[in-house]
């Protein structure tokens, strides 16, 4: 595939493709800057350093040729949306990233301004047209995870067809699981019936199989970056995250897996990627979409180094796998709906469990402390923010909270506050 | 062995120098445009064998004179404890930041707070107003403190502040109770950041709002604690900065 090819294959997708070239310029100098200046990266990188350059042209070709097979493309933007019904159904799934400012003003027209940068994302990128996996799409999946999205998602549904999930807001009753259930299988009859396929025990099987195995990858490079010193950057580890929501799952499986072979080896003569001294931060609270790599990119240009994301591009996306065992389709569905449910999104209430974990990543990842990363105007993590503060300080936790947006003009003043942590944990009496 | 602290702030710079832990040269002078300038002017004033720089502007002390930086953080409460050994709670009114440190018994940063992006509650807040309110900064304090009255500001932001300043004064209303409504409204916020974090005494009190004496008596008001500030409220970041680099110059 040359150039050309690329730049046919997105003006059929009607993409605008000035404001498109100047996408891809941006984000592939931030790359450069914030990736590729890293030093002593593990080999493994480089597969995610090519689908990072082919972000938009190779993956994006890869989904033209699985329309042409007459598969179908379902786009999600959250956790709760099981990838299993989409890959039973033959169809191909991808996350919608919104992780970057772009159609910010076209966004505004829909959304008000005070809408978090995840959500004025998504709008843009669609209404600038500049995002192919939007455009590539059949079907688009949301789900009422907060009012910004849901309200949302009624503009956004003027421009491209919709299921929008409906999420219970509370987990301790059964009619809570009763919904979801509901809503589990209304949406594997508008995949079934956008697929034109029938979601068969033994596709349903194949496909629990297929994400279990993505998610175990993940868990494993979760392990490997708890060692010390951590062999593997924040930043590294976090695309790594940011990738398995839109590549070929079992593909990227077999990367990541061959990536964690060579961790594992550093692990084993205690090469690092940072001295074993590094005060080492866990980051919890707001998903980071690609390329939203701010927060992570100051604190390791600081001096610190992440070891683990309490996050829905993180740990929050593999810590629990679907049950196998059911062998029967109702079974299975109910599988799907229990493994869905212990999501501990912010969205619910009380959402205590989530509290619990991120105490136990801090403490398996080894995190010397804790930022809590907050999207400017997510009111689910900026609330929970302060639970997370209290209970960080009763474990005796450093704690420091960083509420943003996508926007580099506070760049000095989240760079001083991470350098004052930073300090904080250096004079830390306990040895590190 | 004198070791020297700057510490480049938005509104203005400090340099302090040490000698075997005794302060013993300071000087204070404007921010302007030409930060670097400025910043060397000063540096040259004085003779020292170590520098630490500090505050907003650290990284062009780094580039400039290659000197090590700390954060502001840091360098207050090191400053703070130099001014008085047991402090706990240090809360920083400066040009474009109001911060609150609370210290460890060892005087180590336990936990910190700083404001966001804006400026609202900083010094430059302050500035502002008292320009809306033809004082002059020195005057601005002692004029809200005086006040019988005080009348309620219901905007934080520094732009919107000063238009409500602007229509007041256009109501007739006295100046020096708009005055110390504008101090009540920052101590209502710097102290809701205080409680948040826990106030635990001896609390010191640094920057250049440190000098509002109407802020020093509000705060202690609403906190119920004696506030503690220093001669020089301005330098006490330098300070912190100065003894850093005696540290670290000893240390090496």
């Amino acid at each position: 595939m040359g150039e050309q090819d690329y730049r046919d294959m997105w003006k059929s997708l009607d993409l605008d493709l000035d404001v498109h070239d100047g996408l891809l310029s941006v984000l592939g100098q931030f790359y450069g800057d914030a990736y590729l200046s890293q030093e002593d990266r593990p080999e493994g990188m480089g597969y995610l350093d090519f689908v990072v350059s082919e972000v938009h042209g190779l993956r994006i070709k890869e989904l033209f040729d699985a329309k042409a097979e007459g598969k179908k493309i379902f786009g999600t933007f959250c956790l709760f949306v099981p990838e299993e019904l989409v890959l039973a159904a033959n169809g191909v799934c991808v996350g919608l990233c919104s992780g970057a400012d772009a159609g910010m003003a076209e966004a505004e027209e829909y959304i008000p301004r005070n809408t978090c940068a995840l959500i004025k994302s998504f709008m843009g990128f669609k209404l600038a047209r500049v995002c192919p996996y939007v455009e590539s799409c059949d079907l688009v999946i949301g789900e009422t995870t907060c009012d910004g999205k849901k309200k949302a998602y009624e503009a956004f549904e003027q421009f491209k067809p919709m299921h929008v999930m409906e999420i219970p807001q509370m987990k301790n009753y059964a009619a809570d699981r009763a919904l979801w259930k509901a809503e589990i299988m209304r949406l594997k009859e508008r995949i079934e019936e956008v697929a034109g396929t029938t979601i068969t025990e033994e596709s349903l099987t194949a496909a629990i199989k297929k994400v279990n195995a993505k998610r175990l990858a993940l868990q494993r490079l979760r392990k490997l970056r708890s060692a010390k010193p951590a062999p593997i950057s924040g930043l590294d580890a976090l695309l790594v995250t940011q990738v398995s929501f839109y590549d070929d799952p079992d593909r990227f499986t077999a990367k990541v897996n061959e990536l964690c072979d060579d961790l594992e080896q550093r692990v084993e003569q205690g090469i690092g990627v940072a001295p074993p001294d590094t005060p080492r931060i866990l980051l919890a609270g707001s998903p980071m979409a690609i390329p939203n790599w701010k927060v992570p990119l100051i604190i390791e240009q600081s001096g610190g180094i992440v070891v683990g994301e309490e996050a829905c591009i993180g740990d929050r996306g593999f810590r629990d796998l679907v049950d196998e065992d059911a062998s029967t389709m109702d079974g299975m569905l109910d599988s799907i709906v229990d493994r869905y449910m212990k999501i501990d999104c912010a969205c619910f209430t009380p959402n205590d469990e989530r509290l619990d974990h991120v105490i136990d990543l801090a403490r398996s990842q080894k995190a010397d402390g804790i930022v809590h990363y907050a999207i400017q105007f997510c009111t689910p993590y900026t609330m929970e923010a302060f639970k997370v503060d209290k209970r960080a300080r009763a474990e005796g936790i450093p704690f420091v909270k960083i509420e943003t947006d996508y926007s580099m003009e506070d760049m000095g003043q989240i760079k001083t506050r991470v350098e004052a942590f930073l300090e904080q944990l250096a004079e830390m009496p306990v040895a590190r | 062995m004198r070791a020297a602290g700057l510490d480049i702030g938005s509104r203005t710079m400090e340099l302090v120098v040490v000698e075997d832990g005794r302060l013993v040269a300071w000087h204070v002078t404007d921010t302007n445009h030409q930060p670097r300038a400025v910043c060397a002017e000063l540096v040259a004033r004085e003779r020292f064998n170590a520098l630490v720089a500090t505050g907003y502007g650290r990284g062009l002390a780094e580039v400039a004179f290659d000197a090590p930086t700390v954060t502001e953080i840091k360098a207050h409460g090191v400053g703070a404890r130099w001014l008085h050994p047991t402090c706990r709670t240090v809360i920083d009114v400066g040009g474009q930041d109001t911060k609150v440190i609370v210290l460890d018994g060892e005087g180590r940063t336990a936990r910190f707070e700083m404001n966001d992006r804006c400026a609202a509650g900083t010094g430059r807040f302050l500035e502002v107003m008292a320009q809306a309110l033809s004082y002059e900064i020195a005057e601005l304090g002692p004029a809200a403190l005086a006040a019988g009255d005080s009348i309620k500001i219901s905007s934080m932001c520094t732009v919107f502040a000063e238009s409500e300043v602007v229509s007041l004064l256009a109501k007739g209303k006295e100046r020096d109770a708009v005055a110390r409504g504008v101090h009540d409204a920052i101590v209502e916020r710097a102290a809701a950041v205080l409680v948040r974090n826990g106030v635990v005494e001896p609390v010191v009190f640094t920057g250049g709002g440190a000098l509002n004496v109407c802020l020093r008596s509000l705060l202690e008001e609403r906190l119920n604690v004696k506030l503690h500030v220093a001669d020089q409220p301005q330098i006490v970041g330098a300070l912190g900065a100065a003894l850093i680099a005696e540290s670290q110059a000893q240390a090496a």
